[in-house]
């Protein structure tokens, strides 16, 4: 069975790849190791640990939402207090150092495990909206206590530490961003594998039990509370390494990375890429990475697309973005993907134009509104015009509406091709 | 006699007002195959959920082999050797068959809360669970999602998933609900095969099934038993008969 189940929260039985051989990993390893080399640039490599640090947060987080069916409003908490508590481990030994700086997500994962442990103790009681509305509530209480306990969260200013005071690691002082940076990849393939490992492991299985029928598993010898404990325990603890690695990468932590915004991003992040599937948050990660880094050095609207993007995705492809390559596995094991490629053919261009004019009526209105006097002048798609005319908006509009429709036209063709490319046997007339 | 499997001392439990179970008493030896009989609303599923630990009960208690386990929790009860299946079909539909299946071995083979063990690598964990798919005659099925299973299959499955972590007392809510005479038949045979030596408790509308199955046979109405004895008696019975005459005849 390649399809994903009915409900997104629910699938996750089946892998998009077959990571269960070793292979996969290997090709990541190798993947990370080369990456450097070939972007280069300081801020590309400041882009990659970020994108690295995110996917461990949001493997944590699905271990919770997409493998133990609890909906977290609150998980930037275990890889906040991880990071402070990781900060202050690095200050607190700056001057009498005696572990080298790759130990130090060690501590930030046992911090967030404790946290988890206390916590998860009351809140896992129950699964759903009760799980969900504590987590919303101790999120806001710790984010809330930050600002307060100034001694240890540094109030407005956060708290910051030099990476470079730890004892050198094979000669690596991890002053230069190339050696953080493998120093995180390290880490993202340990707690990736380790969180692959663990949904292996019977408490993985069950947890994946409890998510879909929480009574039948009572009935099974298993507690529902302690199975949920133990995964929100798992996750804290990998929530953890994510706050050490980011306290490495960043040198500063504040009130940001345990507030209800980061925690809220994290969530957008795992179910844009697919809680269904162990690559899902992998992917989502990578996606909303680049869009926040890259798409911000273009436009001021950024989040406005972020937000579009994952509207559609929950209404459209509650799989995700993962789902959206696993529903082509069935078509390619057929043999039938071919099928599929005329019609995604005459699909791309008005797509493409119906994105891009969409993008510049939003660009156009958002300029007209907010360059000051004398700035009418913009410059959209290496077009320079005047975003008080009336003329470019009415284009774009025209533009958008006109590859809507075309795309409105194409879709019967699609879906023919679709119900072709997966259906099996002979071909169908 | 020795200590009874199940034994309910006068159980009792209310909803609000509504007294659901009015002071039950009933005996249930080691190896008894027991059916519980009664028209719809007597209180059966009550019953049920009251000694597997679904429901606490307002009064009374209820011993497994001579020890009060009352108000504890399902798993708990399920932990000394008590399993139940459900009326209505309760199992994992987005994991495959022998996952259900491995599901139901995980605990009692040991496993427990586990995270230093692979599933996969555990071979008596695959042999135990395709022999238990073997038995109830779904090897052919293994390997897909259950929710996609025949409704017949399902049934088998949930019995599979019911027995698989060995309990030994066996406690089957309506096993043959909604199927055809040709698969109810297949069901019985595959209860009868999978619960011997082992107390099983079942509730079931068909009377047919009960006749052929049941040692003995407690008439559950409003809340009371009125009768419990084995087939034949019951069946002669004139305070069951009154009673079923005076609502909806149950016989299929």
């Amino acid at each position: 069975m390649s399809t994903p189940s009915s409900t997104p929260l629910k699938a996750g039985t089946q892998r998009l790849i077959p990571l269960n051989h070793a292979l996969p990993w290997i090709i990541a390893a190798v993947f990370l190791l080369i990456l450097p080399y070939i972007f280069d640039s300081r801020s590309a490599l400041t882009i990659m640990n970020q994108m690295a640090i995110t996917i461990v947060f949001a493997l944590s987080y699905n271990m919770l939402l997409g493998q133990g069916g609890m909906l977290s409003f609150g998980h930037a908490v275990y890889m906040g207090l991880g990071g402070f508590f990781s900060m202050h481990v690095l200050n607190w030994m700056s001057d009498d150092p005696w572990i080298s700086l790759p130990f130090l997500p060690i501590f930030g994962g046992l911090f967030g495990l404790m946290f988890a442990i206390m916590i998860g103790a009351f809140s896992t009681r129950r699964a759903g909206t009760v799980f969900a509305m504590i987590s919303l509530g101790v999120g806001e209480l710790v984010a809330a206590m930050s600002v307060i306990i100034v001694i240890f969260f540094g109030g407005e200013e956060g708290v910051s530490g030099d990476r470079t005071e730890l004892l050198d690691f094979f000669g690596m002082s991890f002053g230069p961003q190339r050696q953080v940076y493998y120093l995180t990849a390290v880490w993202l393939l340990i707690a990736a594998l380790g969180m692959y490992l663990y949904s292996r492991t019977p408490i993985g299985r069950i947890a994946n039990a409890v998510r879909d029928n929480e009574e039948r598993a009572e009935f099974l010898g298993y507690s529902q509370r302690h199975v949920r404990w133990i995964s929100f325990c798992a996750s804290g603890f990998f929530a953890g390494i994510a706050g050490a690695l980011f306290a490495i990468n960043f040198e500063i932590l504040t009130e940001e990375n345990l507030n209800l915004a980061t925690s809220g991003s994290i969530l957008l992040v795992t179910f844009l890429g697919g809680v269904g599937f162990f690559v899902g948050p992998i992917i989502g990660a990578i996606v909303f990475t680049l869009l926040q880094t890259v798409l911000s050095l273009y436009t001021e609207i950024w989040a406005l697309y972020l937000g579009i993007l994952f509207v559609s995705t929950v209404m459209f492809f509650p799989f995700g973005l993962t789902g959206l390559l696993a529903i082509h596995i069935q078509p390619w094991k057929l043999g039938k993907i071919s099928h599929l490629v005329v019609p995604y053919a005459k699909m791309f261009i008005p797509a493409v134009v119906g994105v891009l004019s969409a993008a510049a009526v939003l660009e156009i209105l958002f300029h007209a509104r907010h360059a000051g006097l004398g700035e009418e002048e913009m410059n959209l798609y290496g077009i320079t015009f005047d975003s008080h005319a009336a003329m470019p908006l009415i284009i774009a509009i025209v533009l958008a509406v006109a590859s809507f429709f075309a795309l409105v036209k194409l879709a019967p063709g699609l879906k023919a091709a679709w119900d072709e490319a997966t259906h099996m046997g002979g071909a169908k007339q | 006699m020795s200590v009874p499997a199940i034994e309910l001392r006068n159980l009792e439990k209310s909803f609000g007002l509504a007294k659901i179970i009015q002071g039950v008493n009933l005996k249930i030896g080691k190896g008894e195959r027991h059916a519980i009989i009664g028209p719809n609303g007597a209180g059966k599923s009550t019953l049920f959920n009251l000694i597997t630990g679904k429901y606490t009960p307002t009064a009374g208690q209820v011993l497994m082999h001579g020890t009060d386990v009352s108000g504890m929790k399902p798993y708990q009860i399920n932990r000394m050797g008590l399993s139940r299946s459900f009326q209505i079909t309760n199992i994992f539909h987005n994991m495959t068959v022998f996952e259900n299946v491995r599901c139901g071995l995980l605990w009692s083979m040991g496993y427990k809360y586990s995270f230093w063990h692979m599933v996969n690598r555990q071979r008596d964990l695959t042999e135990k669970a395709d022999e238990i798919l073997e038995q109830i005659n779904l090897s052919s099925r293994r390997n897909m999602v259950a929710g996609a299973l025949a409704y017949a299959e399902q049934r088998a499955l949930e019995i599979g998933i019911t027995i698989a972590g060995g309990a030994d007392i066996i406690m089957l809510d309506e096993p043959c609900a909604g199927m055809s005479h040709s698969e109810t038949d297949l069901i019985v045979d595959l209860i009868r095969k999978v619960t011997e030596d082992k107390t099983l408790i079942i509730v079931e509308h068909d009377m047919g099934v009960i006749f052929d199955l049941a040692d003995r046979i407690s008439v559950l109405v409003y809340g009371e038993i009125i009768e419990s004895d084995t087939p034949e008696k019951v069946r002669a019975s004139t305070a069951v008969q009154e009673a079923y005459l005076g609502t909806t005849v149950e016989e299929a």
